[in-house]
């Protein structure tokens, strides 16, 4: 599975939208549901499933689901 | 393949999969309210830090204990604030339970550097006494409400290092010192209780408990896990203010008491004792289980051997359980979900209150799938592990220990005689007057308002009503005048039975209305409801009643009680479609004593 893949299972679980279909344009604004609990929700999950610590700096920043698909490859890259 | 709801579920069956329950807080909670809990209650959350995090496993937590919260969240960071000014939301919300969500991000009055005893004090005070304040203000307009306040975590930062734990100018020392007067406060308060977010956070590691990011990024004092974990332990709380605990712990014993089987092994040869480390896990567990049953917890044992290995087993000579421990030993080879019925059957409990714990997951798996209402934790096969789990699950949280509670076991052990000494009589008359009963039935007195409490919140089957109510909204009913309110205990030739009836009924002029009247079913065909029928009649008749009213409310449970106004000599007035029916007795002027085996003082 890509990160991309990966991250909208995890969107699936938190926003309970078993059909959802995310890009790399999809974010807080255009999917529904996604709110200030469920964003807390979404970082922490995709922190679990690919092991990684987001620093501070870099999630405030965040636009859109493709920025969150490049931090994580870089993170878990990384990590070697 | 679509998981059933009851996969889903599983997370939440303790052990708690906190991990999952993070990713699908959305679908759980949607199934949870589905199954419709029937009792409600009003929660205020007072925040120090976000809340939303707590809020919404807390509801999980809940509606997994068949419990449906309303809740109002205090402005962010507000919680002292929102309390102790003007607030028309917080006012009519009215809570039930207010629960100020506080850590030691929240701390102020830090002492300082080069701080010596006196200036450590009056820190200390100085903390204590704001929010003291909010304690106050809330039980001066929420009477009625019971208030859940954090003890503080240790800081996350140590700048003086060891020194903060030993000085008077450390905030580990200051912590301490502030946790200290938290529980005295607690201790001498009986509508504030501690939640031990100090135990919490150490249980959880500094690692799991705090992460700078969320309490930078989103204010949160503690990680989305943590606040969680929060949520269950209060929910275990809340639980417990409601009756919602378990009462009665079943045993397998085959690997489960002790390690190998005594049917094929032989006592001798069984791991328990101090001789090896497998033997001492065993030993501990089961003193472990000693003390469950010393705090009021029923044992049972429940295990597929002949009843004589079963007993040789329990009489090993390094064993601190004993035959005599359990109320009821069911060691035979019918499966085990049945044995497990004839047990709650034999004790008058509901499946509800039963705990299973067997090594073998198999067993497990079939009581789960038979009978639901029973928790089974998956407890694992290392008896090691046995007690975190069976303790992490909260299943037995208690908000105090009444004198009952130290003594219940022993209640079920009286019955035993009573009921071979019943089979010896001719009439069931001549029995009851053989056992001597005496019985103290009177209002409410605040040495009792623990118990009163409990039993209210615990009794399902002997009850007409169901209503539920905290220790506060009891305190209120005692002291207001509009309320006749009483309790009743009975002692008999064979013991003391203890507090075990309750009655409470609200006059509006010269009619009472019963709000509750509920009774232990321990002492069930004693003329215990008449002996009640008979001081309530006395006491409304002295104050002006003339007539009573009285309401039952089916539920899966009371069917016993159905017919209990009739019985004592009210009349039908209306029955709705739902089955609850509404009774009235005309209080006659010469009314007719209904008991006749009890000496009664009042």
């Amino acid at each position: 599975m890509t990160t991309l893949e990966r991250i909208q299972a995890i969107l699936r679980d938190v926003l309970n939208e078993p059909g959802l279909e995310i890009t790399r344009d999809s974010s807080a604004q255009t999917v529904r549901g996604w709110d200030s609990l469920a964003h807390v929700d979404i970082l922490w999950n995709v922190e679990q499933e690919f092991k990684v610590r987001f620093p501070l700096g870099e999630i405030q920043n965040l636009k859109n689901v493709g920025e969150l698909v490049d931090l994580v490859d870089r993170k878990v890259a990384a990590k070697g | 393949m679509l998981a059933t709801t009851s996969e889903i579920l599983r997370c939440l069956e303790p052990p708690v999969d906190i991990t999952t329950m993070l990713r699908k807080r959305r679908v759980l909670k949607e199934l949870l309210s589905e199954q419709n809990p029937q009792l409600t209650c009003r929660v205020a959350i007072l925040g120090g830090s976000t809340t939303a995090e707590v809020r919404s496993a807390l509801e999980i937590f809940l509606l997994r204990r068949s419990i449906r919260p309303e809740f109002y969240e205090s402005e962010y960071g507000r919680f002292s604030e929102d309390v102790l000014f003007e607030n028309p939301e917080l006012d009519k919300f009215e809570p039930q339970i207010a629960y100020i969500h506080t850590t030691s991000r929240n701390l102020r009055a830090f002492p300082s550097l080069g701080a010596g005893a006196d200036e450590a004090a009056a820190a200390t005070s100085e903390e204590l006494s704001r929010f003291r304040a909010v304690w106050e203000k809330l039980h001066e307009k929420f009477p009625r409400c019971t208030v859940i306040q954090n003890n503080f975590d240790l800081p996350a930062l140590r700048p003086l290092g060891n020194l903060e734990a030993g000085s008077h100018a450390g905030r580990v020392m200051f912590v301490n010192r502030l946790n200290f007067e938290f529980a005295r406060a607690a201790a001498g308060n009986p509508s504030l209780y501690i939640q031990d977010i100090q135990s919490l956070s150490a249980e959880l590691g500094a690692e799991k408990w705090f992460d700078p990011t969320y309490w930078f990024g989103y204010k949160l004092a503690a990680t989305p896990y943590a606040c969680a974990a929060i949520g269950l332990n209060l929910a275990n709380m809340i639980g417990a203010l409601y009756g919602r605990t378990r009462k009665c712990l079943v045993l397998d014993l085959d690997n489960t008491l002790w390690g190998g089987v005594v049917g094929d092994d032989g006592v001798a040869n069984l791991k328990l004792g101090r001789e090896t480390a497998a033997a001492e896990s065993y030993l501990a567990f089961q003193q472990y289980v000693k003390d469950l049953k010393q705090r009021g917890i029923l044992l049972a044992v429940c295990s597929k051997n002949e009843e004589s290995s079963a007993l040789e087993g329990l009489n090993h000579p390094d064993g601190v359980l004993r035959p005599e421990d359990f109320s009821v030993i069911r060691a035979n080879w019918e499966p085990k979900h049945e044995n497990i019925a004839a047990i709650a059957k034999a004790l008058n409990i509901g499946l509800d209150s039963l705990v299973f714990v067997d090594d073998n997951p198999v067993e497990r798996d079939i009581v789960r799938r038979n009978l639901p209402q029973v928790l089974v934790p998956e407890i694992g096969s290392d008896p090691a592990q046995f007690t975190t789990i069976l303790e992490r699950s909260g299943c037995f949280e208690v908000l105090s220990i009444s004198s009952d509670d130290l003594q219940r076991a022993r209640y079920y052990q009286d019955n035993k005689a009573r009921e071979d000494l019943e089979a010896a009589f001719g009439s069931y008359d001549e029995f009851l007057d053989s056992l001597q009963m005496e019985a103290e039935i009177r209002p409410f007195s605040p040495v009792y308002l623990d118990r009163i409490t409990q039993l209210t919140n615990k009794t399902n089957q002997f009850n007409c009503t169901t209503r539920r109510y905290t220790q506060a909204e009891i305190e209120q009913i005692a002291i207001e005048p509009r309320y006749i309110h009483l309790y009743g205990r009975l002692k008999d030739r064979f013991g003391d039975n203890g507090l075990i009836s309750v009655v409470v009924g609200e006059i509006e002029g010269d009619t009472l209305r019963i709000l509750l009247w509920l009774m232990s079913c321990r002492v069930l065909k004693r003329g215990m409801e008449e002996a009640m029928m008979d001081t309530l009649e006395r006491q409304a008749r002295n104050r002006g009643v003339r007539l009573v009213i009285g309401e039952y409310f089916p539920t899966a449970k009371n069917a016993m009680v159905a017919q209990l106004y009739g019985q004592l000599g009210f009349g039908k007035v209306s029955e709705d479609s739902a089955g609850n029916t509404v009774w009235q007795y005309r209080i006659p002027a010469e009314p007719t004593p209904r008991n006749r085996a009890i000496r009664i003082s009042e």
